[in-house]
């Protein structure tokens, strides 16, 4: 994320030579979650390379390997270290092509979310008045519909709109959009706060004074200063963003089960919760748990250690 | 006051109409209703009928007048799967969407403001990090989860508690209770604990982040160095303080508990609004789609309402802006 | 894995009713869907028809093992090929206590060709009803048709005087103002069990109807039918006891059940065959990289799918060995089944990729499945078990898996077939061949109602000849050889690609015993409580 403005990462780098560093090297618990969020984010994006088999491709999988338990146990396959589901794909390979395609929807949701909600926010808080009444009411309507809700609608229309045979290709930026659009509120309050306190402060009148473009004025002087609550919003609505992916799933509009994501493998394998079967939900359940798990740790870290108030 | 709640009150029907047009637009393209109206062996000729009848070949904006119109005398139409009308069907399991939620808010609030209150003063023990692990792990799990391994663990493996319904309710009038019986409260359980969970870390992190702040602030400072006990500036003026922005998030979220809830009474089969909507989807029951919208942004649109009088009643600054 | 057949159960059952004392005896259950209306006329679907088949009762019944017995007709006799005579039961009495009459068959025939009834065609197979005296009636049929009793147990019969008192002499339904209908909240049969409370989707109560003409092997006092649309919670409640019998199971949870104490799986195969079928009357396929022509048109290009699929893995990976993979779209419950064509197309992906290179598709073609996901036994996963067996041939398969009612908005012919590629399921209403011949086999034809479910228009003239001379064909043994050479001929031609019989799959406590019927039935007549 930290090609979304140059802004951003001379903001990181002041926090590589700052305490925030410091305090980050003290916490085992965000040194911990951290390597895990990593490693399970490099482990998603090198799925093809290190994924075993590849479950997406229907020649490859026999459903004669079906319903095979984890490699340690008697009836084991070696060729499958964490057991097959009941079409004959590897659980350990899902997983890994699964948990890219959560991150997917739940990055680029975040993403969505984020600059919808940025942009936004800067408006409001720089133009005031009408725009600004506007905007945050808008704001209200939508924070009153809790996610799901707005995913289902979202969803519900995009599959109607949109021709069926398209539904499988493009279900993946349904879910996106889906659940990006519920989110921006969060952003777009934050940075309108901070676009408000900043915009009557000295230099930003000086600027105005001198004629800078309020476009230069937001991107250089007000952007940078929002950036650390936002981070902070955005770790923690990724964790969101991926179980609400997996809610969406169970529901039944999730992404198809031919390329499944985690949630989907949940629900694929909340099927086989009452049979023998219990590596097919029981190792997805885990990763899912795992990832959001370190992520909101991170995002918890986070916020105690960028909150000037807290430290 | 009264040109702002007339304000809020012509925003809430702006409001109200768009969800209703949004709802309407979607149902359009959720799938053909005939199909589950009928049998496998009904003629076309019948089929073409029921939708002439049906009013489903008039244009779009025709439709949703006639839809808006009835809705406002609280008519939503007949169901198309249950042949009763869509009010009496809605009516029938409000009770029970109402008692899940007010059961799980009363849940969330009991058992989230003092953790919260107590991780908060406590940060550094071992049982205060414990719960803050315990509540994340609680917000990493996907509700639907929950409630399978809930079931599988109390009413299956211990058999303690009902693992479906609402158990035996009594009539009082048109609300039906479950508070009355004992089969009506085990079986309110597990529902609304696992409707709880979510809100309940929310509020609980909402808590001690809001108290941490306070705590900070100088007259909390000021009452320390007058001198006053611990426990009365905790609790007298620091948790009072909290509690403000706390009632304000509170009350927002019980609109979300109830729509929460259809994830929740989907897995426990609990007969209240969510399953019926949930239900409604798969059979393209448009009726029954629309009339939950559109009483879910009613609840949504009353319950902000009643937190913006509060807050401009009990927050003075905001008098003197009411544009915001 | 055990199997049991609902033959044992009834036969227990008979055995065991004949000690029973009389006692409250409540009997608990769970189905996936609900009793969406108590009118007897208002959906043509098996569950509400199933269930309501134990408070209404047609002239005819069926006994445990779907053979047609008397029901509210003592007896029936041919008079001419297009006539029938019925003598009715007598001293039979509808819950309300009034007495069951001919003017009460006429009514309901009458009730189910009105506006708002989905049982219009089982209406249409009559063209009059002629009362000979109270208890006497003669049917004319359109055409000489030998199966008609095979229709009449799920035409039920109401009661005139109650109709006609609550306004309810026509069905109840969704559209117009025929809304509120007295009968769709309200029951007034002949049958054994009567409606205590009705609550759509949340609860019915049904309650012994003491006055019952036939002695019946149920000790059932009281029956409470709850819908739990998640298989999970479904399944749970039956080990926990709380229910005494939950339907349908997941097949891959009979084991769990089996070794769970007190509870076990009562599976039988199902008279619904699941297939799956092409498109072969479009010169281009909608769904297809193969532009300008139709290659489902090549018998080859068929013939090459249907030897790529492997039943028996789908049987026994995704079915868990529970169905019966088939070569034939009717079942062996239904009549005019033949056991020599029944058996499948063999698996031999070999010739599969001879046959595709032979038609001039040596690299296979991309063409969309589509499926539905809510509405078989596992559909969409045997779905994708096809998508992956024909991939292994280089055919690229799209699967479009989605819930019933987009699938059928769909495919069926109300969007005009949009469907290239599709698997659908089939239990005749009748359990006869004609009804599988006359709705999936011959050419489509919108004017005769013919072929309507023949979504591919797999069209063979000869077929055709054939079906119209079964409908009215009454010497069974003739009638039975005609429906055996068309089957013959729709195998040669591979019109279809038959998969399998669908199990029956229930969950029931040992505390019941209960009769499964082949058509998903359940029959309060044969449940019985055992102490």
């Amino acid at each position: 994320m930290e090609q979304v403005t140059p802004a951003t990462k001379t903001r990181l780098q002041r926090f590589f030579g700052s305490d925030v560093w410091y305090s980050f090297m003290r916490s085992p618990v965000a040194i911990i979650s951290a390597i895990v969020t990593i490693g399970m984010i490099l482990a998603a994006i090198f799925a093809p390379w290190i994924a075993p088999n590849n479950p997406f491709d229907l020649a490859s999988i026999s459903i004669m390997d079906g319903n095979l338990p984890p490699a340690w146990e008697s009836a084991g396959d070696s060729r499958f270290l964490l057991g097959t589901d009941d079409q004959g794909r590897g659980v350990l390979s899902t997983i890994l092509y699964g948990a890219r395609i959560s991150l997917i929807v739940g990055f680029f949701s975040v993403i969505f979310s984020m600059v919808v909600g940025i942009a936004l926010g800067l408006i409001s808080g720089y133009a005031g008045g009408r725009t600004d009444a506007l905007i945050m009411r808008i704001a209200d309507i939508q924070l009153s519909f809790p996610a799901i809700l707005i995913a289902l609608l979202v969803d519900g229309v995009a599959r109607g709109v949109l021709p069926s045979e398209l539904h499988t290709d493009i279900s993946i930026y349904v879910l996106i959009f889906a659940i990006g659009i519920s989110g921006w509120v969060q952003y777009a309050r934050t940075v309108r706060g901070s676009t408000l306190v900043e915009k009557n402060k000295e230099y930003v009148q000086a600027a105005r004074v001198i004629g800078i473009r309020p476009l230069t004025i937001l991107r250089r002087h007000i952007l940078p200063n929002v950036m650390g609550p936002v981070m902070v919003i955005a770790t923690i609505h990724l964790a969101i963003a991926i179980i609400t992916e997996a809610t969406l799933s169970f529901l039944g509009v999730g992404v198809p089960p031919t390329t499944p994501s985690l949630g989907t493998l949940i629900r694929i394998g909340n099927e086989y919760l009452f049979s023998g079967d219990w590596w097919i939900t029981i190792f997805p359940g885990i990763t899912l748990v795992v990832l959001v798990l370190a992520v909101n740790l991170l995002g918890d870290w986070m916020r105690d250690a960028l909150n000037p108030k807290l430290r | 006051m009264i040109s702002f709640i007339f304000k809020r009150l012509v925003q809430s029907v702006i409001v109200m109409l768009t969800v209703a047009l949004i709802a309407f637009s979607m149902f359009r393209f959720i799938g053909d209703p005939i199909n589950n109206m009928v049998g496998q062996d009904t003629s076309q000729a019948d089929r073409a009928a029921l939708t002439e009848q049906l009013g489903l070949n008039d244009p779009f904006l025709v439709q949703f007048g006639r839809f808006a119109l009835n809705a406002a005398e609280g008519n939503f139409g007949i169901s198309y799967k249950y042949r009763q009308p869509v009010s009496s069907l809605i009516l029938e399991r409000l009770s029970a969407t109402l008692e899940l939620s007010l059961v799980a808010a009363i849940l969330t609030l009991v058992v989230g403001i003092p953790l919260g209150v107590y991780t908060a003063l406590k940060g550094k023990g071992l049982l205060s990090k414990g719960i803050m692990t315990l509540s994340l792990i609680g917000v990493s799990l996907p509700t639907f989860l929950i409630g399978i391994l809930l079931i599988l663990f109390f009413g299956v493996m211990l058999r303690w508690l009902p693992t479906f319904g609402r158990g035996d309710v009594v009539a009082l009038g048109w609300w039906t209770t479950g508070f009355l019986t004992l089969s009506g409260i085990k079986s309110l359980i597990l529902p609304s604990i696992t409707l709880a969970l979510f809100q309940m870390t929310l509020i609980m992190r909402l808590v001690r982040a809001e108290m941490l702040e306070v705590l900070r602030t100088d007259f909390i400072k000021f009452a320390r160095a007058r001198g006053l006990p611990d426990r009365s500036v905790h609790f007298k003026h620091a948790l009072k303080n909290t509690l403000v922005p706390v009632i304000t998030i509170t009350g927002l979220q019980l609109g979300a508990l109830i729509a929460f809830a259809i994830i929740t009474e989907s897995v426990f089969q609990w007969p209240g609004m969510g399953l019926l909507f949930i239900q409604a989807i798969s059979d393209v029951d448009i009726p029954i789609m629309a009339a939950y919208l559109v009483l879910i942004a009613f609840f949504f649109v009353v319950i902000n309402m009643i937190v913006d009088i509060l807050y401009y009643a009990v927050d003075p600054r905001l008098r003197a802006d009411s544009s915001v | 894995m055990k199997l049991r057949t609902g033959l044992f159960a009834a036969v227990a059952a008979v055995a065991l009713a004949a000690t029973s004392p009389v006692q409250a005896k409540t009997f608990k259950f769970a189905f996936q869907g609900d009793l969406s209306s108590l009118d007897p006329h208002s959906l043509n679907e098996s569950f509400l028809l199933g269930t309501l088949g134990n408070v209404y009762e047609g002239l005819a019944l069926y006994d445990p093992n779907m053979q047609i017995v008397p029901g509210l007709a003592e007896s029936w006799k041919i008079l001419t090929p297009t006539t029938w005579e019925f003598k009715l039961r007598k001293g039979v009495k509808f819950h309300g206590g009034q007495d069951f009459t001919a003017d009460d068959v006429i009514f309901s025939w009458e009730r189910a060709g009105r506006d708002g009834s989905d049982q219009k065609v089982r209406n249409s197979m009559i063209k009059s009803i002629t009362k000979v005296d109270d208890h006497t009636i003669v049917m004319e049929t359109p055409a000489p048709n030998p199966i008609l009793v095979q229709d009449l147990p799920y035409l039920f019969i109401m009661d005139k005087e109650w109709s006609e008192e609550h306004g309810t002499t026509s069905s109840t339904s969704a559209a117009g103002d025929n809304a509120g209908n007295y009968a769709n909240l309200h029951a007034n049969g002949t049958g054994p069990f009567k409606i205590k409370s009705h609550e759509a989707d949340i609860k019915s109560v049904l309650v012994r109807n003491e006055n019952y003409w036939k002695d019946i092997p149920t000790n059932v006092s009281e029956v409470i039918f709850t819908p739990i649309k998640e298989a999970p919670t479904r399944v749970a409640a039956l080990i926990s006891g709380e229910l005494d019998m939950v339907y349908p199971v997941p097949v891959q949870d009979w084991e769990r059940l089996d070794n769970a104490k007190g509870v076990k799986a009562l599976t039988g195969p199902e008279a619904r065959t699941i297939f799956i079928g092409f498109d072969q009357g479009r010169d281009e396929l909608l769904y297809s990289n193969i532009k300008g022509k139709n290659p489902f048109k090549d018998q080859r290009v068929r013939a090459a799918f249907v030897h790529a699929i492997n039943l028996d893995a789908i049987k026994e990976k995704i079915m868990r060995g529970a169905a019966t993979p088939t070569g034939l779209l009717a079942a062996p419950q239904v009549n005019g089944f033949v056991e020599s064509l029944n058996s499948p197309y063999a698996y031999d992906p070999e010739k599969s990729k001879a046959l595709l290179a032979e038609a001039g598709y040596p690299d296979g073609f991309e063409v969309t499945l589509d499926c539905p996901n809510n509405r078989y036994v596992n559909d969409e996963k045997i779905c994708q078990a096809v998508t992956s067996m024909l991939a292994k041939v280089g055919v690229k398969v799209d699967l479009l898996a989605q819930p019933k009612s987009k699938y059928f908005g769909k495919v069926l012919a109300t969007s005009g077939y949009d469907t290239s590629f599709y698997l659908l399921g089939w239990t005749p209403g009748s359990m006869d061949a004609e009804n599988v011949l006359s709705s999936l086999i011959v050419c489509q034809n919108a004017d005769a109602k013919k072929g309507m479910f023949n979504l591919g228009n797999y069209c063979n003239p000869k077929v055709d000849e054939l079906t119209a001379a079964i409908g009215s064909e009454t010497d069974q043994a003739k009638r039975n050889a005609m429906i055996a050479e068309a089957f013959k001929i729709v195998k040669d031609d591979v019109g279809y690609m038959p998969i399998h019989q669908q199990p029956l799959s229930w969950g029931v406590s040992d505390r019941v015993t209960v009769n499964q019927r082949a058509d998903n039935g359940l029959d309060y007549r044969y449940v019985v409580i055992n102490e």
